[in-house]
């Protein structure tokens, strides 16, 4: 199969996906609902409390400060929420009789599942854009330049396509729709002990030490810096050579699992 | 494909999961535009025979040519000059029938206007104009299996696999679709089709291949097999033993029921043959008289020891 057909067969594929997408809206809304309600709960429940104990330049803050503290982590969030159901959709997907007549089909086999990842990068970037709209409203501001929000767009279109990947072969390796569900949970968890929503100094050596060094806080760290116009330094390669990793172990596993001849 | 190449050719094809035969060395040519029908009882190897030769499932041993492509290196030919329809449906329930067509014609590269005209085709050709638009969970089993059909047939496939095509259909769908095989296979296209259904197999196949444990038992045209159990035979019910007595004495070959009443006289079904048994008959002693030809029911039961298990499922509502 040549290239060309890659190509055309992935936008073939990617065109069901949408049509599957505006088919089910429901679950799409669910996973925009998710991190806006943690984003209301951080804020107004947790806000005042957790901006007072922020480190800054002014010795604390209050909860618009923490607002601005946890929007990127919150951002991630949205993008974890989209793979999961991700995840749930190419799962049940595979129970469809539809998957065996692709596999029959002289088409470019990994169409099917970067078919799927297209639609996900392309339903995260709505989520993104309706919850980030959400932290405005709630009096987010940015004093970010083009260039960072451009930065901004690209580094979660990265993280995005890279933790699809995985999910996507999370939702191929699982038995059923309702393993598909529960085994990516963990990244819906993961933002929570990273730097999204305290300051890693503010934990325990042990727990410090794993924050630090996971994948989401660097991806936090660098999304931070661009929304407040600062240089996200040496964060940013960090956030990029993780996403390239988990993108490729992500695209080698599914493949292998997709392309596989079953064995019944 | 060229007429000479056979569109399957299959030597020594086994399949096994651990202990378990599947398929147990079967060989089988299918010529070029001719129909087969791979007929047994569930858990025969008809299934596993389809996805073996469509690329579905990897072979155990065995020699296996497709459209003139060996399916373990050349898999990519064989997709290339096959559809499939199998038994569950391969259709996307939530896409509409139209979108579903356009899938199938996108994923065959048809060009924009090719394509277009190909699904509007097919809607028509398959009765499904009034519901092109309309999701395909909301379909009926017939609908869906004839959306089923004419997504595997838009790419205009020179060689189909149909895995039990009909299983579950009412008498009707069962009916339409049985003419749009035989359509297909007036445009020359070779169809091998597997069946419960000995009528089905009957009414479509140039060559029949009863596949029962993984074996072929049986392999002909449907006159062939019958051929080969013993022939039909005249059953005369009479209106009491007195009348079944003579009868019986007249025809010592026959065999009598006394408690039925009836008298079975082995038959080959000519005219003579029936005449034979009638004229010795007394009008007023006899109820009614049936006449039977062997059918592919005695030859499944006389080819592998048992009946086959299809005909109640003929009660299933579309």
């Amino acid at each position: 199969m040549s290239t060309a057909y890659t190509v055309h067969d992935s936008v073939t594929m990617l065109r069901r996906n949408l049509l599957h997408i505006r088919r089910y809206p429901s679950l799409s809304v669910m996973l925009v609902a998710q991190p806006i309600l943690f984003l209301l709960l951080f804020v107004y429940v947790f806000g005042g409390t957790m901006g007072a104990g922020l480190p800054g330049q002014h010795g604390g803050g209050d909860r618009g400060d923490y607002l601005m503290f946890i929007t990127p982590g919150i951002l991630i969030m949205t993008v974890a929420s989209v793979a999961l159901g991700t995840a749930i959709s190419t799962a049940s997907d595979m129970t469809t009789g539809i998957i065996a007549r692709f596999r029959t089909m002289n088409i470019a086999r990994v169409s099917v599942l970067t078919g799927h990842v297209l639609g996900a990068v392309l339903k995260t970037a709505g989520a993104v854009v309706i919850v980030t709209g959400f932290a405005f409203l709630l009096g987010f501001r940015s004093d970010a330049g083009p260039l960072d929000w451009l930065g901004v767009i690209g580094l979660l279109v990265l993280i995005a396509f890279s933790l699809t990947w995985l999910t996507v072969g999370m939702g191929l390796a699982a038995d059923s729709v309702e393993t598909a569900s529960n085994t990516p949970l963990f990244l819906v968890i993961l933002p929570f002990i990273s730097s999204a929503f305290v300051p890693t100094d503010a934990m325990p050596a042990g727990l410090r030490q794993f924050a630090e060094h996971q994948p989401f806080t660097p991806m936090i760290d660098t999304l931070r810096a661009l929304v407040t116009g600062a240089r996200p330094g040496s964060d940013l390669w960090l956030a990029i050579g993780w996403c390239a990793l988990i993108a490729l172990l992500g695209y080698l596993w599914s493949r292998r699992l997709f392309l596989r001849v079953p064995a019944k | 494909m060229t007429a000479t190449t056979p569109a399957i050719e299959v030597a020594g094809l086994t399949k096994s999961y651990g202990d378990h035969v599947v398929l147990d060395g079967v060989d089988l040519t299918v010529p070029a535009g001719t129909v087969y029908a791979l007929l047994g009882p569930n858990g025969a190897g008809k299934t596993t025979t389809v996805n073996i030769l469509s690329t579905l499932l990897a072979p155990g041993d065995g020699e296996i040519r497709v459209a003139g492509f060996d399916v373990r290196r050349e898999p990519a030919g064989v997709r290339a000059a096959i559809g499939v329809t199998g038994q569950f449906s391969a259709i996307d329930e939530l896409l509409t029938g139209r979108e579903n067509l356009r899938l199938m014609a996108d994923l065959a590269h048809l060009d924009r206007t090719t394509a277009t005209t190909a699904v509007t085709v097919m809607l028509e050709r398959f009765d499904l104009v009034g519901a092109a638009d309309r999701r395909a969970q909301t379909y009926s089993g017939g609908m869906k299996r004839r959306l089923d059909l004419a997504m595997t047939l838009i790419a205009r496939p020179r060689l189909i696999f149909l895995d039990e095509p009909t299983a579950g259909l009412d008498p009707r769908s069962r009916r339409d679709l049985w003419a749009i095989v035989r359509e297909q296979v007036a445009d020359g296209v070779t169809v091998l089709l597997t069946t419960q259904y000995l009528e089905e197999a009957d009414q479509l196949a140039d060559r029949i291949g009863v596949l029962d444990g993984g074996r072929l038992v049986a392999e002909g045209t449907a006159a062939q097999l019958k051929r080969r159990v013993p022939g039909g035979h005249v059953s005369v019910q009479f209106t009491d033993a007195v009348g079944l007595a003579a009868a019986a004495a007249a025809h010592p070959e026959a065999t009598s029921d006394a408690e039925a009443l009836t008298l079975q006289v082995p038959s080959d079904g000519s005219i003579a043959g029936l005449r034979r048994v009638l004229d010795g008959l007394d009008n007023d002693r006899v109820a009614g008289v049936t006449v039977e030809s062997a059918d592919l029911d005695d030859v499944f039961l006389a080819l592998t020891g048992h009946a086959a298990e299809a005909p109640a499922a003929r009660e299933i509502p579309a």
